[in-house]
């Protein structure tokens, strides 16, 4: 699953880096604040869609991140960045942080979404229900938030086995999470509620039924604001859904895409 | 050298198992459960009463500095503080190490008062600029991580010129918008007073400290030996930069705790350091490493050193003993004031340091002990280390309208 990333310069003069692999319409995903990997869930995506993995703009380089204030900003260099990658309009799935930027983006430029997956998608807020930072978590909490599978939380968090790529990596990691909460700090709401309205566009709110980060009454949020959304609870399923029950979540997107 | 009396004004009555009940003595500690105000009521006023007396024997500076949230160390304001100590003493500077700056906006409210105080005292204040623990900015006051640093030189550069230029001025910040900056007053000091940086390390601020010609402070707890490393490190910024090595050039924050003998001082004081090193400093890592925080270069810097280099880890168990603390680890600068004179004149020929931010009440250190401590420095310390720079170097970092106070002891000796 070595895919190789491509480098592209925006309009706007910032750089994107992409993983693109697969054929079939186009597909773009945008990850959470993990940062970007190409996992078995999108190789498996792949085999029916063009994907497009960009990597959240100032994940290395957070200088960029002087240049983008808030989700309208972000909504723009995607926007860019489609019309760097020729793509017209694309199926968007976003997953946690990733979600939250798909929603805006379908919200401000809703002819370039085909169809909205939001997995698992930050966004909305209730006070009775607060979303917890998990970027300021002890480690073992963080692992339970992620996934009651031990096997997906530890190969989520896992470090290099050789020391010497340790430091890379832990820079890597702590980058990723500074691109994301760039946007989100402190509460991770900046009033998407009141612009779900525009997000016309098909949409899917996947949900994994044990979400012990954003808990799946957020998804029932999602489906009542959204003009043309419909649910689904994968059972058993943490934070990580697309890992924890690929061949369900995939038969899921499939199904719904068409 | 500058012996300069410094409160981080905490809290003194944290339960014996507060470490093990709470995960942070910052951030998140009940302040319903842990702080009560009545208790707070007779700390701030035995922390004014301190700061005042070690003004009367003759320290040259009283000074606080700026935290929120926490059992280490409240000072919320520190020029709630800085005004009252510009009434009540007459000659000391007035330090503020400082207006955590990323907290403001629009951050001319720290320039006003800054200048505010400055008159007050007749130009005897240091206006110090720290960018703030990560507890405290983005935790406690919700600033963006990878906003504070942007924040902070937007702000420096909006206080500095507010209190220099010579009219009116609008400001089209990122930040901060401002048709009109316009403040009333400005400083007595001109052009304005002396700002000091202080930090944990960070290589961005040695920078800063070189590229505009300012004095910095490394605040830490971990003392002379294991800031040697990191002092070097700045020393090399400024020789790169072509500076001088006037020790007043840099700063450094050290526990001092004074008795009659060392075996009385460790007596005295073993059981406050463990309560401060267990206690004060029980500093949650993921309140104290926050993504976005540090620059890409130091959080490079940290990693490659292995960890994300939290200053504030609880550096001892509570079972420590005094001779791992003042001898082993020179942590702590301890004993009969020969021992402690022999220390500090250590401590300032290894680092090449001319202002000694002491810190004499520690942890859980009632009123009495600590007027001890601090009266048996002035009387048997100061004397001793005040020169030691004097035949070499000027400290052009000192705010001009302070004058150096006199002795008690030389009161005594005229008398």
């Amino acid at each position: 699953m070595a895919i190789e990333a491509r480098e592209y310069t925006l309009a706007s003069g910032l750089s994107a880096n992409v993983m693109v692999d697969g054929s079939g319409p186009p597909l773009l995903f945008l990850h959470n604040h993990l940062g970007r990997r190409w996992d078995a869930f999108l190789e498996a995506l792949s085999q029916s869609f063009t994907v497009y993995a960009p990597r959240h703009p100032g994940s290395i380089e957070p200088d960029e991140l002087m240049q983008l204030d808030a989700f309208s900003d972000l909504a723009i260099y995607y926007d860019d960045l489609l019309a760097a990658l020729n793509v017209d309009r694309a199926v968007v799935v976003g997953h946690g942080f990733g979600g939250m930027v798909a929603a805006e983006f379908a919200a401000l430029f809703t002819e370039r979404v085909e169809k909205l997956v939001l997995m698992d998608a930050l966004g909305l807020w209730l006070d009775e229900q607060p979303i917890p930072d998990i970027s300021a978590l002890p480690a073992p909490n963080v692992a339970s938030m992620l996934s009651g599978s031990a096997a997906v939380s530890e190969a989520l968090l896992a470090q290099p086995e050789d020391p010497a790529a340790v430091p890379d990596h832990m820079v890597h990691r702590f980058l990723s999470q500074a691109a994301v909460s760039h946007f989100i700090w402190p509460i991770p709401d900046r009033d998407l509620r009141r612009r779900l309205y525009r997000i016309t566009p098909p949409t899917l709110v996947l949900w994994g039924a044990d979400d012990a980060y954003i808990p799946p009454i957020y998804a029932d949020e999602f489906v009542a604001g959204l003009p043309n959304a419909q649910k689904a609870l994968i059972a058993g399923a943490g934070h990580m859904p697309h890992l924890e029950a690929t061949e369900l979540v995939l038969e899921s997107v499939t199904e719904f895409v068409g | 050298m500058k012996s300069i009396w410094f409160h981080l004004q905490g809290y003194r009555d944290l339960p014996a198992d507060f470490e093990d009940r709470y995960e942070s003595v910052w951030v998140t500690p009940s302040t319903e459960e842990l702080c009560d105000p009545q208790k707070v009521h007779q700390y701030l006023n035995w922390n004014l009463d301190e700061l005042d007396y070690a003004a009367s024997l003759g320290f040259d500076g009283v000074g606080t500095n700026e935290h929120h949230q926490n059992g280490y160390g409240f000072p919320v304001s520190p020029n709630q503080t800085g005004y009252y100590l510009a009434k009540s003493t007459e000659d000391q500077a007035i330090v503020i190490l400082g207006n955590t700056l990323p907290l403001y906006n629009p951050p001319i409210r720290v320039a006003e008062e800054i200048a505010y105080m400055d008159c007050l005292s007749n130009g005897r204040v240091v206006a110090g600029m720290p960018v703030g623990t990560p507890m405290d900015v983005t935790h406690c006051y919700g600033i963006t991580p990878t906003e504070t640093r942007p924040r902070y030189f937007e702000a420096h550069d909006l206080i500095k010129r507010s209190w220099t230029a010579e009219k009116e001025f609008h400001f089209n910040g990122k930040y901060t918008k401002l048709r009109h900056v316009n403040i009333w007053p400005k400083p007595i000091q001109k052009p304005h007073p002396p700002i000091w940086l202080a930090g944990g390390g960070s290589i961005e601020t040695w920078e800063f400290a070189a590229q505009n010609d300012y004095t910095y402070s490394y605040l830490s707890f971990g003392g002379r030996k294991a800031a040697q490393t990191l002092m070097d490190g700045f020393w090399d910024v400024m020789d790169k930069h072509g500076y001088d090595r006037n020790p007043y050039r840099a700063g450094f924050a050290q526990i001092v705790c004074v008795g009659e003998t060392d075996a009385e001082a460790e007596k005295l004081y073993l059981e406050h350091l463990r309560y401060f090193y267990k206690k004060s400093l029980h500093v949650a890592h993921h309140y104290a490493a926050v993504a976005g925080y540090n620059t890409k270069q130091s959080l490079q810097a940290a990693m490659r050193r292995g960890g994300a280099g939290n200053p504030f880890a609880a550096l001892d168990p509570g079972t420590t003993t005094w001779s791992e603390l003042v001898d082993k680890s020179q942590r702590v600068i301890g004993g009969s004031p020969a021992t402690v004179v022999d220390h500090i004149k250590e401590l300032a020929s290894d680092l090449n340091v001319g202002h000694l931010i002491l810190l004499m009440h520690v942890g859980s250190m009632d009123h009495e002990l600590t007027k001890y401590s601090t009266r048996l420095y002035a009387e048997q310390v100061l004397p001793k280390i005040r020169d030691i720079w004097d035949d070499q170097w000027e400290d052009h970092w000192w705010p001009t309208g302070a004058k150096q106070p006199a002795l008690a002891g030389a009161e005594v000796a005229a008398g």
